[in-house]
């Protein structure tokens, strides 16, 4: 795994350089350097120089960025991770919590058979090594929402380790180009979640519900392999993805399900790693990119200036654009770890290893899990480009909109239409309805029922294209017509009949003998300007290519 | 062994592993400083009040020394007592839960089912704001 790996870090940090260098954070315009190299879709292996082009900062050496991410998924079980209290996202403050949450005296944690799943689940999808024995700590420190003064987390040896992630990423104009690249996982570890915490500036106090207190997390160490926020944005999201694959989280930000911290520093290429500060409040999808590009800058700015980079760890505010130290910091923490001494080391088996005659509610099945596997995003898209013939970033497309493939293959399901047809209409006018209204797939007023009869229409040429487009517009709005209907009530059918095309020709020919002998003449533009008077007189009942073809015969006879 | 984990915890917050081998002072001293003092307030939120309890840290510390009279070389660190248990699988069924009641019973204080708190975490005034009792 290390070549490709390797590759796509040194690329990785020319890209970013592409990226930050001259101020050009946002843009593409460096990466203009790739696009004539590299087929779409491989590994990107061309060793052009691509900086000498950018235009450098006062003559300044250029800036790498490293970037690692720390990931925290919310697992998707019914109870937590070590009590059988339920998990759910909104409800009565409190009402979710057992006496173990409460961290009440004499109360010990057991293991939720489900979350441990969830983690060889995501291993196994993230290509990591699953450690049979992996071991549980606890992790102290004080804060209101922790109401046992530690957290029960997997520091010495997790479930997973040395995995990878591939993602890729689009450069150049409108997704041109395809570029995969690997981000290596050091760890997957089981952990709880913390309570919540409101604070009341207003009172000086802070109200505390614990009902997340004790929830199982997946959290997900990415190594530094990322140069700008735009590969770190798009390595969470083909995580979420996977997750959302997998079943093992529905890792939606929004909702506080999937949570990211970014380690990030700044060096000269060629030197030794510089200081690096954690970024911690990045819960949007949004900001994710931009709170990182913000840091770099920051940090490049700083050590221009001359200052320091302080090992320090902000937070990102949203309002304000940037990052901003978090208070009560002193110095580093001092986590003091140790064996978590209520739970046994974490055992897990194989078939090969699997002990005789064992209970099989009290022990897992790697191997088991491995075959249960559902299909990755990255699978899904393979297909999509097998089968239909799309583009790679049409099979991104699909993938990135809830419930869109599904909706794809509906349509697909129930029309002759050719699917690059059915790949074009589902991507740029369905999507285009949708996101102008910002609706989601599920709250579409068109089934893909309707869609695939419109289709199927367009595709017997019953109705031209444009007539298409408008029976779609008028699908959208009124509920409950079929097109069929909408066809024949504003008459949109395309003209059948022949003789009455010819006659319209005729007639639209003796009215503009000016055009005509232009078009005899040998003006390619004179025959257009016939056809667009035969289509208005025909209230674009007939299809072009027909009308085009009809005017030539009459004109050659 | 808890004082010993205290001990060797400090300033090994990246590495675990590295804590248990060889990093204790093979003399045994147990003197402990003042900023120790400070730092171990400060994490485990207790008060050293008096030079009489620093001094009873310090014989604990000594006591839990005589370990390394024990030659442990080429031996697999025991990680818990319960280490050749099996842990036990919960199936993932809520069983418990919905008794906010009981719970905000214990509180002081509860605003609307809330539990209350100082805001943030309150910090220990430095060493020198405190009553001063010397450390020699």
């Amino acid at each position: 795994m290390a070549a490709p790996v390797l590759r796509g870090c040194h690329l990785g940090r020319r890209w970013a350089l592409a990226c930050i260098d001259g101020g050009s954070r946002h843009g593409r315009v460096a990466a203009t350097g790739f696009t004539s190299s590299g087929k779409r879709g491989q590994s990107f292996v061309a060793q052009q120089p691509l900086i000498t082009a950018q235009k450098s900062k006062k003559g300044e050496q250029k800036w790498a960025a490293v970037v690692g991410l720390e990931i925290h998924a919310q697992i998707a079980s019914n109870s937590k991770l070590f009590s059988g209290s339920q998990v759910h996202f909104a409800a009565p403050p409190n009402s979710l919590v057992s006496f173990f949450d409460a961290s009440l005296p004499g109360t010990l944690p057991v293991l939720n058979r489900r979350c441990v799943e969830a983690a060889v689940m995501t291993g196994l999808a993230l290509n990591c090594h699953i450690n049979k024995k992996s071991l549980f700590d606890r992790k102290h420190y004080f804060y209101a929402d922790l109401p046992a003064g530690y957290q029960i987390t997997q520091q010495r040896v997790p479930i997973a380790v040395n995995g990878s992630l591939a993602y890729s990423v689009c450069v150049g104009k409108k997704w041109r180009q395809v570029i995969t690249k690997t981000v290596r996982i050091k760890q997957i570890q089981l952990e709880q979640d913390s309570g919540k915490s409101l604070h009341d500036e207003l009172r000086s106090q802070t109200l505390i519900d614990l009902n997340r207190a004790g929830v199982g997390l997946l959290e997900v160490v990415l190594e530094p392999d990322m140069s700008c926020g735009e590969e770190a944005a798009t390595a969470v999201r083909e995580l979420q993805l996977i997750l959302q694959a997998l079943g093992t989280s529905q890792a939606n930000m929004a909702e506080g399900q999937l949570r990211v911290d970014a380690n990030i520093s700044v060096h000269h290429p060629g030197e030794p790693l510089g200081v690096r500060t954690e970024v911690k409040n990045l819960n949007s999808a949004r900001f994710l990119a931009r709170a990182i590009d913000y840091e770099i800058q920051r940090q490049i700015d700083e050590l221009e200036n001359g200052c320091e980079i302080l090992n320090e760890t902000r937070s990102f505010d949203y309002k304000l654009g940037c990052t901003v130290p978090m208070r009560d910091k002193e110095g580093k923490q001092d986590y003091r770890f140790m064996p978590e001494p209520n739970l046994p080391p974490l055992r897990l088996y194989d078939s090969a290893s699997l002990p005789a005659g064992a209970d099989l509610q009290q022990v897992i099945n790697i191997d088991q899990i491995r075959e249960r596997l559902p299909e990755l995003p990255s699978e899904t898209r393979e297909k999509l480009i097998q089968q239909y013939g799309m583009l790679p970033e049409h099979s991104f497309a699909l993938l990135n909109e809830v419930g869109l493939l599904e909706f794809f293959q509906n349509v697909i399901k129930e029309t002759r239409a050719e699917p690059k047809k059915v790949t074009s209409w589902v991507l740029n006018i369905f999507l285009g309805f949708l996101k102008q209204q910002n609706l989601a797939v599920n709250e579409s007023p068109v089934t893909p029922s309707a869609l695939a009869e419109l289709l199927n229409l367009l595709d017997r040429k019953v109705i031209s294209s444009a007539a298409a487009k408008q029976v779609f517009e008028e699908l959208w709005r009124s509920k409950g017509k079929t097109p069929s209907q909408i066809v024949s009530e504003r008459k949109l059918e395309l003209m059948q009949d022949e003789e009455a095309l010819e006659r319209v020709c005729h007639a639209v020919m003796e009215e503009h003998p000016q055009v005509v002998m232009d078009m005899k003449r040998g003006n390619p533009r004179a025959i257009n300007r016939l056809i667009g008077l035969v289509r208005k007189a025909t209230h674009s009942r007939a299809d072009p290519t027909v009308i085009k073809e009809t005017l030539e015969k009459q004109l050659s006879s | 062994m808890w004082a010993r984990a205290v001990w060797l915890g400090r300033g090994s917050w990246m590495g675990w592993r590295r804590g248990f081998t060889s990093r204790a002072d093979p003399q045994g001293n147990s003197r402990v400083t003042a900023k120790v003092i400070e730092h171990l307030e400060r994490l485990a939120l207790v008060d050293f009040g008096s030079q009489e309890a620093v001094a009873r840290l310090e014989k604990a510390i000594a006591f839990a020394d005589r370990l390394h009279a024990v030659d442990t070389d080429g031996v697999e660190p025991m990680e818990s007592v319960l280490e050749d248990r099996c842990l036990y699988l919960r199936s993932d069924n809520v069983v418990e839960g919905n008794c906010v009641e009981e719970l905000l019973q214990n509180a002081h204080r509860v605003v609307e089912e809330y539990f209350v708190a100082p805001p943030g975490n309150i910090s220990l005034s430095k060493q020198d704001e405190q009553e001063p009792f010397s450390h020699n």
